[in-house]
């Protein structure tokens, strides 16, 4: 801490530059920490992903007897309009080894691709070689928007 | 001529913003060769304002339910912008916070900055330090990871270990017999509402305890500047001492955010209540030196639990921390010896303890 | 044996009037069986176990032991219970017991009336099993009903309790079949057990619980118990394992195998100690099952090698994908739209590995290079995350740069406030 300075002291140029020097350092600074904390404040687009509940489709987007993958968290899941009009969703993880699930129409049922397996639409297993049910998910509908539930979660 | 100028002559003629200005011109800072020291305080200070204010951005999205909290917690990292940041800086800070609170009050301790009339100090100090304890012990668990779920079941289980009132403290800790949604409820009310209400009165009282009496000056140099009172050095706080504190604050902050950066505090994965434990389970590092001890000491000693000892051990040492300061008899004593040793030996123990759990795994 | 003999009998005389005076308001008429009375206090042979004989499915449904044993339990007098006169038939021969048990199993039209859609082809099953056949021959030491299903504890398939409970049935097989002693007189081996034991079905139904999962009986039947030729274990195995097998199907090893007599599916995967495969099944390392034929320079054994290879290759490319991605998710850049896309090419990887079975490298590289293409877009999806995280770095050395500005012109300060003035000394 020496305070020996050679400088001659109290040039009024050099405090002058000195004050511009720390103004706009402690300026530039506190731009760096506000921008982010303003960023953060407006939310994000995305819509909040409480990963109980997922905006699965629009009613109007399947037609009976289809299905379609939709994204639940980051695994995904089936939703299916069955032929005699009533929405169900499951999972779209096989039980046996992780494959992507399917609806076929032909079949009424939902099948893995990999190795047969095969479910009922509101994701029973009832043949091949899964050892167990898909999950099932509630579905409900808020105007035209179909949302998906984890159960369990009312 | 200038606009600060008129403000600041606007706000002076209502609240005398120039009775403080000048307070803080009078108010000196002894200068010597470990006046460094004495910049932890202002710096742990500082971070505490950090934790506040990245805590309040953190609430604008957090959910504390245990179905909710994880994801939102992901949610702020992954969707929010700069999210990442917040709670890295928050995270990290905490980290920062402890360690500065554990160099103040280490530093505190060996300068002898607790002697009378300074023991109050000391106490509300290490009261503050064992709230910081407890922020970082409930923060640990908000984000509802496998980490955190199975450290809190270890520590809430070992503050069931003590005797006779174990029971209602865990119960009390956990809002029910196990660590569950309850839990995390109870942390998160503690964390953001009865933590940060005691520690602001605290941190009052500490900062206003050190106003009253000022600076303690260590009884070496204090002895010197008796001898030869020429050699006296002071600093004005103000602004001599709070330029080099800001100095030291914008340090911390670039170092914040170089950890944010660099290492961002992470996820983890949700925990599962119905899981087993992962193996690693380890609590957080300023917690370390106490878990490693209660895992090297003996399941029985004689014919006591093991595990119970240690509790009872780390207990009474902190009661007998806390209380140092009443047993140093002032200056070239034997008791002030034996205080020294003890703190020797604790920061000997502390470090050794907290290396060795890292690397014995 | 005089003692427990005549002890046996005064306790009979003892229990038989305390127990009619006792029981007999509580019973109603029609279930008396004052069998029970004594032959529940005796010691085995003689004896049963009371209890367990009313836990089962047979004394649920109304049968007494004079269903099968014949005499009258209605009556207190031995002589008359027990007399020739009440049809007693007393010990069955076990010659007797599969004919016996199919007076009612096999009709139809009485097991209608407990339960509709019962099967009753046991008995005729029985008769063509390697059991049956034996037993028909004079073997008496061979299995007949009450061997798996036990005598008095009998318990129907879908109740834990019983020994043919799917998760039980092994263990009841190997009672004979795992005994060396007993099974000395026959040429066949009697580690079955013990390799079916170490196998991915045990495992499948004995840890994961997944009562499907194939037991002794799913492969060799249960009342027509034989081992499958060697022509139909394609076809057993296809049951489930239906994809395989139209693969093989239509792939060169069928008409090979079946030139060479080799019994289809279990020429690479053995029978009982079925394990797990893995990408070194197949290939030329020397866990592969191709080089038990194949040599090196013959075409099968660089097909093996290729499609091994592309195996290895796709499964490696998911791997890195996962691994990049898992590190951008922790360090907090959304990734998960591009981790779900990585379970297609996961999914193309489990396909390539059932195509393995047609022995085509075309078919199997089809889906290899379906993964591939997806494990592509992932690997730059990991880049681009990775480059965010760049991105946040040079924010962060926008900050410094800033704060470095402020300490510089801080120093600075401090040292012109604190220089001594003119004039002042120090």
């Amino acid at each position: 801490m020496s305070e020996q300075s050679l400088n001659a002291p109290g040039q009024p140029k050099r405090r002058l530059f000195v004050e511009i020097f720390l103004g706009a350092g402690v300026a530039a600074s506190l731009a760096s920490f506000l921008y982010p904390v303003l960023r953060y404040i407006f939310p994000p687009e995305t819509a909040e992903a409480t990963s109980d509940t997922v905006l699965a489709g629009r009613v109007g987007d399947l037609k009976p007897n289809t299905g379609k993958i939709f994204r639940f968290g980051s695994r995904p899941a089936l939703l299916i309009l069955t032929p005699d009009g009533q929405y169900s969703a499951i999972s779209a993880v096989c039980t046996h080894l992780n494959c992507t699930v399917q609806y076929r129409s032909d079949l009424r049922s939902v099948w893995c691709a990999c190795h047969n397996g095969m479910y009922t639409p509101d994701g029973r297993n009832i043949s091949g070689p899964p050892p167990r049910p898909l999950d099932k998910y509630d579905v409900f509908l808020k105007g035209e928007e179909i949302y998906v539930r984890r159960q369990g979660n009312a | 001529m200038d606009v600060l100028g008129t403000v600041r002559k606007w706000l002076d003629e209502r609240i005398g913003l120039h009775g403080l200005v000048e307070f803080m011109e009078h108010k000196k800072v002894p200068q010597h060769r470990y006046s460094h020291w004495y910049f932890f305080g202002g710096m742990t200070l500082f971070l505490f304002g950090v934790q506040v204010l990245t805590g309040i951005l953190l609430l604008l999205y957090y959910r504390p339910s245990p179905n909710e909290a994880y994801e939102s917690v992901e949610y702020i990292m992954t969707q929010v912008r700069f999210g990442w940041l917040i709670r890295s800086i928050h995270s990290w800070s905490a980290n920062l916070m402890i360690l500065t609170a554990s160099v103040h009050m280490f530093s505190v301790f060996f300068l002898k900055a607790y002697r009378k009339p300074r023991e109050l100090t000391w106490l509300s100090g290490m009261l503050l330090l064992f709230l910081l304890l407890g922020f970082g012990f409930s923060g640990y668990l908000l984000p509802w990871n496998t980490l955190s779920f199975f450290a809190t079941k270890v520590g809430t289980d070992i503050a069931g270990q003590v005797p006779v009132i174990g029971k209602w403290i865990s119960v009390f800790l956990r809002g029910g017999e196990d660590v569950t949604g309850a839990t995390l409820t109870r942390f998160f009310g503690f964390h953001v509402a009865v933590l940060p209400g005691i520690a602001t009165a605290l941190v009052a009282l500490h900062v206003l305890l050190v106003q009253r009496f000022g600076m303690s000056v260590p009884p070496s140099v204090e002895a010197e500047w008796e001898a030869r009172p020429s050699e006296r050095r002071e600093m004005r706080f103000f602004p001599n001492f709070l330029l080099r504190e800001l100095m030291a604050w914008y340090v911390a902050l670039a170092i914040l955010g170089g950890l944010a950066a660099f290492k961002p505090w992470e996820l983890g994965t949700k925990a599962d209540a119905f899981a087993s434990a992962p193996p690693g389970i380890r609590p957080e590092w300023y917690f370390m030196f106490m878990f490693q001890t209660l895992k090297m000491i003996p399941p029985k000693i004689w014919i006591f639990d093991g595990e119970l000892l240690g509790v009872l051990g780390f207990n009474a040492a902190f009661v007998v921390w806390v209380l140092l300061p009443f047993f140093d008899r002032g200056p070239g004593g034997r008791a002030q010896r034996w205080v020294t040793g003890a703190g020797v030996f604790a920061l000997g123990y502390v470090v050794v303890m907290t290396v060795y759990a890292y690397f014995a795994k | 044996m005089v003692c427990r003999g005549a002890k046996n009998a005064l306790i009979m005389v003892a229990l038989s009037c305390c127990l009619f005076l006792l029981a007999a308001p509580g019973l109603p008429a029609q279930a008396k069986n004052s069998c029970i009375n004594c032959h529940g206090l005796f010691d085995p042979p003689l004896g049963i176990n009371a209890e367990e004989f009313a836990g089962s499915i047979h004394a649920q449904k109304g049968l007494l032991c004079t269903s099968c044993h014949g005499g009258d339990s209605s009556s207190d007098d031995m002589t008359q219970a027990m007399g020739k006169a009440a049809g007693f038939r007393g010990h069955i021969e076990r010659a007797q017991i599969p004919a016996l048990c199919g007076k009612c199993h096999s009709d139809a039209a009485y097991m209608r009336g407990f339960n509709p859609s019962v099967r009753t082809d046991q008995l005729s099953q029985y008769q063509t099993s390697v059991h049956g056949k034996m037993l028909a021959k004079g073997n008496s030491h061979v299995a007949v009903c009450i061997d798996c299903h036990t005598t008095h504890n009998i318990h129907p398939p879908n109740d834990p309790r019983s020994s043919v409970y799917p998760a039980n049935v092994a263990r009841t097989c190997a009672r004979c079949h795992a005994n060396a002693e007993y099974m000395k007189d026959y040429k066949i081996p009697t580690n079955q057990f013990a390799l079916y034991s170490t196998s991915v079905h045990h495992e499948a139904l004995a840890v994961r619980g997944d009562l499907s999962a194939p037991t002794c009986s799913t492969c060799h039947g249960s009342h027509g118990a034989a081992p499958p030729g060697v022509a139909s274990v394609e076809r057993v195995c296809s049951t489930c394992h239906v994809f395989q097998q139209q693969l093989f199907d239509s792939g060169p090893h069928k008409a090979a195998f079946g030139a060479m007599g080799f019994p289809g599916c279990i020429t690479c995967h053995s029978n009982h100690a079925i394990q797990h495969p893995s990408d070194g099944s197949i290939g030329t390392g020397n866990t592969a099952f191709c080089v038990r034929c194949h040599v090196e320079g013959d075409a099968g054994y660089t097909a093996a090698a290729g499609m091994h290879a592309g195996l290895v290759k796709l499964d490696g490319e998911i791997q890195r994908s996962e691994e990049i991605l898992k590190r951008a998710q922790v360090s907090g850049v959304e990734v998960g739209q591009t981790a779900m896309a990585l379970t297609e090419a996961q999914d193309d990887l489990t396909k390539a590995r059932v195509a393995i079975h047609s022995a085509r490298p075309d078919a199997v590289d089809q889906n290899i290079q379906a993964g591939l293409k997806v494990t592509d877009k992932t690997w730059q999806a990991g880049l681009a995350a990775m480059k965010e995280l760049k991105y946040r770095r040079q924010g962060l050395v926008a900050s410094i740069v800033a704060i470095v500005l402020v300490l510089i012109a801080l120093a600075f300060l401090i040292r012109k406030i604190e220089a001594p003035k003119p004039g002042e000394t120090k």
